[in-house]
């Protein structure tokens, strides 16, 4: 028995590896389900897509939809606004953006963005801030007239979800 | 300390079990015989109010989940529900939300008694750490037992938690969606919260069993911080300390059944009582008291540093605020214990508690300027204390002498 336990490999040694490897990969498979069952279920990716229609949003006004049970500002945007977003240079950003990419083209008084804070999820409040944008009220994150990040520990602009217009008055989210 | 064992059994039944299973020579080697310093003050009776904390959370727990409806249509009346109609549910609910208050409020004591008399410092490593692991396991479980009564500061405070970890760079997002159930908090997040809200305090049942064991291979550190020499240092646990912890438990209640009875409701927030809505945030969120000093750190951080953004670096300054406990035993390497020996950490140290309850404070104000500054500030200090102050002073501060055993010190008391 000495002996044997010397020698640098054995067979036995193989085949405890080889039987530990495939009792490692067996718990792998077994536990992957188990916390699978965590991830967003069939009823929550379901709608995933929706449509709204823009008719009866005044100059100046925002609403808040949900999409994925995610709040969703829909704002149509005043001249006033839209000159200031404008006029930003893109050197005063913290997370560069030009307002056309924030927009789409030839919609421009309308901005859709994700209403959670782009720092720890709240909601900023509108026509509000420094900025004459967004003021998110936990932790002071401060968000111009695009929807841009200013200051305050956000990282980054307010989220612009993935959105196209059927019509001029009508758009599809997701 | 493992040679304390007076237990002969009295009767043939008593001998035959402790051939079996030795259970009555365990609880009298370790709940009554157990020699313990016969110095301890009542700064070291928290460590038994804390077990009755959680006993308390566990019975009243278990009785509100008999009545408590986890789903998003139906938890914040069911509460309700609880509080109105249910027989003597109004006090029972109120005992275990004030419960939570007062369980930290204890251990926020028994920590800073710890730091105080240098209880980290070998060979009690491991009953620090796992005392650490016991204060995370209790926040989390605070966390989501806070989520299940599904008001606006439940909601919100699920939303503001979660999204921490979608700080973490690449499997920030998928991991957030992992831990919601969905895009946004919603009935997946209330319903696993709920699951895990009654799992945990077991867990800390159970690690509260390996504090506890791993107290009892080096015993009781005491006022004096010097190690236990010989018999006439120390007394039996019971009766001496049974009775004394119980009377601190005594005392310890007189402010909980105050705050049960006639303010159940001062430390928490009246936005509590208006239903989560997903689309409004209250205008000013803070958590529970007890978060707010590691709350201040997580908002303190609004800069980017090279290539970290604000939010990551948040969270980085937020978990290693917790994480640097863990490493309190190799900070801090003086080889005397108690801080009453120790004429310059005994500054440092109340300069701490100081800057821990202004942390606390600003952690409770709106994120203005000037709250913003004092915030960061007072998070540089805190790790300072950790990374600078106490390894220096470890090596250049003159502790003042000994006492050579734990009797002469009690003896020269007494004299005195």
């Amino acid at each position: 028995m000495a002996t044997e336990a010397q020698q640098s490999t054995t067979r036995r040694d193989f085949l405890f590896v080889a039987t530990g490897a495939v009792a490692g990969v067996g718990a792998a498979a077994t536990v992957w389900p188990l916390i699978n069952q965590m991830n967003p279920d069939a009823s929550t990716l379901a709608v995933a897509s929706i449509e709204f229609s823009l008719n009866g949003i005044e100059e100046g006004q925002s609403v808040t939809i949900l999409w994925r049970g995610l709040p969703v500002f829909v704002r149509n945007r005043t001249a006033k606004e839209i000159e200031e977003a404008k006029a930003v240079a893109l050197a005063d950003l913290k997370d560069p953006e030009t307002d056309e990419q924030r927009t789409k083209e030839g919609h421009e008084q309308w901005l859709v963005m994700i209403a959670n804070c782009t720092h720890l999820g709240c909601i900023p409040t509108g026509e509000s801030g420094e900025f004459d944008g967004w003021f998110c009220p936990c932790h002071g994150s401060q968000f111009d007239t695009a929807g841009r990040i200013r200051k305050g520990p956000a990282p980054t602009n307010l989220v612009v979800p993935p959105y196209e217009f059927i019509s001029d008055s009508l758009i599809q989210i997701g | 300390m493992s040679e304390h064992s007076t237990y002969t059994p009295g009767s043939g039944v008593e001998k035959w079990l402790d051939e079996r299973l030795p259970i009555i020579r365990f609880s009298k080697e370790h709940l009554m015989d157990f020699p313990t310093p016969k110095n301890l003050n009542y700064w070291w009776t928290f460590g038994a109010i804390l077990v009755m904390c959680l006993g308390i959370q566990i019975v009243t727990g278990v009785i509100l989940a008999m009545h408590y409806t986890p789903n998003i249509a139906m938890a914040f009346d069911s509460v309700e529900h609880i509080r109105r109609d249910v027989n003597g549910g109004r006090m029972i609910q109120s005992f275990h939300a004030v419960g939570a208050s007062m369980f930290f409020a204890a251990v926020y004591i028994h920590i800073f008694r710890g730091m105080y008399f240098g209880s980290y410092k070998a060979p009690r490593e491991i009953l620090w750490i796992l005392g650490v692991l016991i204060f995370v396991l209790m926040m989390a479980t605070a966390f989501m037992g806070y989520v299940l009564p599904w008001g606006q500061m439940s909601g919100w405070a699920a939303t503001v938690i979660t999204n921490i970890f979608a700080a973490i760079p690449i499997i920030g997002t998928p991991l957030l969606e992992l831990l919601r159930g969905g895009f946004s908090v919603g009935n997946p997040t209330l319903n696993r919260f709920f699951s895990l809200h009654y799992l945990l305090p077991f867990v800390i049942a159970a690690v509260v069993a390996l504090h506890i064991w791993a107290l009892h291979v080096p015993g009781n550190n005491n006022p004096t911080g010097v190690d236990v020499k010989d018999g006439r240092d120390t007394l039996p646990f019971h009766p001496y300390y049974t009775m004394k912890d119980a009377f601190g438990m005594v005392l310890f209640m007189i402010p909980f059944v105050w705050f049960a009875f006639f303010a159940p409701d001062i430390l928490g927030h009246p936005d509590n009582y208006i239903e989560f809505n997903s689309q409004v945030t209250p205008a000013h969120i803070v958590p529970e008291w007890y978060f707010l000093p590691f709350y201040a750190i997580l908002r303190a951080i609004d800069f980017n540093l090279l290539f970290i953004d604000s939010k990551l670096l948040g969270v980085i300054f937020f978990g290693g605020s917790i994480v640097i406990l863990f490493l309190l035993p190799w900070l801090d390497t003086s080889k005397v214990r108690s801080g009453n020996f120790r004429p310059m950490f005994k500054w440092f140290y109340w300069l701490f508690v100081v800057n821990f309850v202004a942390l606390t404070y600003l952690g409770a104000q709106p994120a203005d300027a000037t709250g913003v500054l004092f915030s960061k500030i007072c998070t540089a200090y805190y790790f300072i204390h950790f990374i600078v102050i106490l390894p220096v002073l470890s090596r250049i501060e003159k502790p003042r002498p000994l006492p050579t055993s734990i009797s002469e010190s009690v003896l020269a008391k007494s004299h005195a």
